[in-house]
């Protein structure tokens, strides 16, 4: 009985024909409003697809066929999108700029995802270049401490990986976890190219050491925050717990918010 | 489908017809093909099904004042008006057999589970075992195991009492487990 409703449920997830929307709207005079146009843009992670929009940015993606990207863009976004020769100036300039590790300040269109993925990814999008941050760090952040899963879920379905950086949410322990833009070996690469040690944080995690404290002024943060990094060999201090790390009178850091994830 | 995700659309339904009914069509018509492709058991109804389905709705909307459209619960308002259409063809004409391609998958698996989809012809011959329920059974069948919806939802729409739904799917499913595993004796 069991398979036979997993066979139904399979059959609830039956796709329509290709053009079948296109078709219905045809039939009651309605001529698509094609909002989106997208190019391919080379960026130091390779040829990506960028849609844009009036209102930012939509979707990314490594470049495969432009068949596959307009499949992919309607079934992710629930809309139509149109192949230009090559992107506007700036933002190119301003996506290869971002990829690239310079601060540029992009607009995103995230109003086709529901409210809890865009919480995700805008909260995402906070984690500095060259650190990384837990599932259950994002989850807590944006108030939902139980939503772990769907966090990951979020992530993986990420329209706009690399410039939302959900290569920088990794596993509480340790491990890199699943990547969007292209499997775990691409997003180990990709911490890589930012200045990352992805081994390093594994065998932090495998020596069950979560946050990193200063001797000398008694806070606490994760091992990638900033301020961790500048702490002397000889004042750092791993520790392995909130518990451990306020037992010693250590505060959490203000910048990375540890006890978060 | 979500309810929020329902509020939005008649939200924009109701601000602006066209563009709202384009959101709706893209967000229903995968959802509204499953159902009908189940209901009849062919690929060609279930095209026609779900076409007539939402142009019925676009002459419905476009009468509707805005409050009206603003208060429908537009999955079940949707599923109502497909049920109908299937109801009519099913009365006025045989169904036609229709080949297809075998081999290309249908399932999405981005919008499915982890698991490995059915490819596109058993899941064919599913539904084709689903469309040889009597119509009071499928009905239950596929709005409650297929659809995905409530009990509570299933009786609502098809206006009957719960434990009516609940015995109808009980029923179909044993009737579909016997024919399934037949099935698959034959062959």
């Amino acid at each position: 009985m069991e398979l036979l409703e997993t066979d139904l449920r399979d059959l609830g997830h039956v796709r329509a024909p290709e053009g079948f929307a296109e078709r219905v709207l045809a039939a009651v005079g309605i001529a698509p409003w094609v909002n989106d146009s997208y190019a391919e843009v080379a960026t130091s992670l390779g040829v990506v697809h960028v849609a844009w929009n009036t209102a930012g940015i939509s979707a990314v993606r490594r470049a495969g066929g432009a068949r596959e990207f307009e499949r992919w863009f309607a079934s992710r976004l629930g809309r139509p999108v149109r192949r230009e020769a090559v992107p506007p100036e700036r933002l190119a300039r301003q996506v290869v700029g971002a990829i690239a590790g310079h601060d540029r300040r992009l607009r995103f269109d995230m109003s086709a995802l529901r409210v809890f993925e865009q919480d995700v990814l805008r909260k995402t999008a906070e984690i500095p270049r060259g650190e990384v941050r837990s599932y259950a760090w994002v989850a807590r952040e944006i108030g939902r401490p139980r939503a772990v899963r769907a966090v990951g879920t979020a992530l993986a379905n990420n329209p706009i990986p690399f410039l939302i950086p959900c290569h920088r949410v990794v596993r509480s322990d340790g491990a890199l976890g699943q990547y969007s833009g292209g499997g775990p070996e691409v997003k180990r690469a990709i911490l890589r190219h930012e200045g990352l040690d992805p081994g390093w944080l594994e065998i932090l995690a495998g020596n069950g050491a979560r946050f990193v404290g200063s001797r000398t002024t008694r806070v606490f943060c994760l091992p990638t925050c900033a301020h961790a990094r500048r702490i002397k060999a000889s004042n750092r201090v791993y520790l392995r717990s909130e518990h451990e790390a306020q037992g010693a009178g250590f505060r959490p850091c203000t910048r990375c918010r540890p006890i978060a994830g | 489908m979500a309810a929020d995700r329902d509020e939005e659309l008649t939200r924009a339904l109701a601000v602006d017809l066209v563009r709202g009914f384009e959101a709706m069509v893209y967000a229903y018509q995968h959802r509204l093909y499953a159902f009908a492709l189940s209901m009849s058991g062919e690929p060609m109804d279930a095209e026609e099904i779900a076409q007539d389905t939402f142009m019925r709705a676009h002459v419905a909307l476009a009468r509707y004042p805005g409050q009206r459209i603003v208060a429908l619960k537009l999955s079940a308002w949707l599923h109502q008006i497909a049920l109908n259409v299937f109801r009519n063809r099913a009365r006025k004409r045989k169904l036609r057999v229709v080949p297809l391609d075998p081999d290309a998958p249908v399932a999405d698996s981005a919008a499915g589970p982890e698991r490995q989809a059915l490819s596109r012809a058993a899941l064919r011959e599913l539904a084709n075992l689903v469309s040889g329920l009597p119509e009071h059974q499928r009905a239950a069948v596929v709005l409650r195991c297929v659809q995905g919806m409530t009990y509570a939802e299933v009786a609502d729409l098809l206006g009957q009492p719960e434990g009516t739904i609940k015995a109808s799917v009980h029923r179909g499913l044993q009737t579909l487990k016997r024919r399934a595993g037949w099935l698959s004796e034959v062959s």
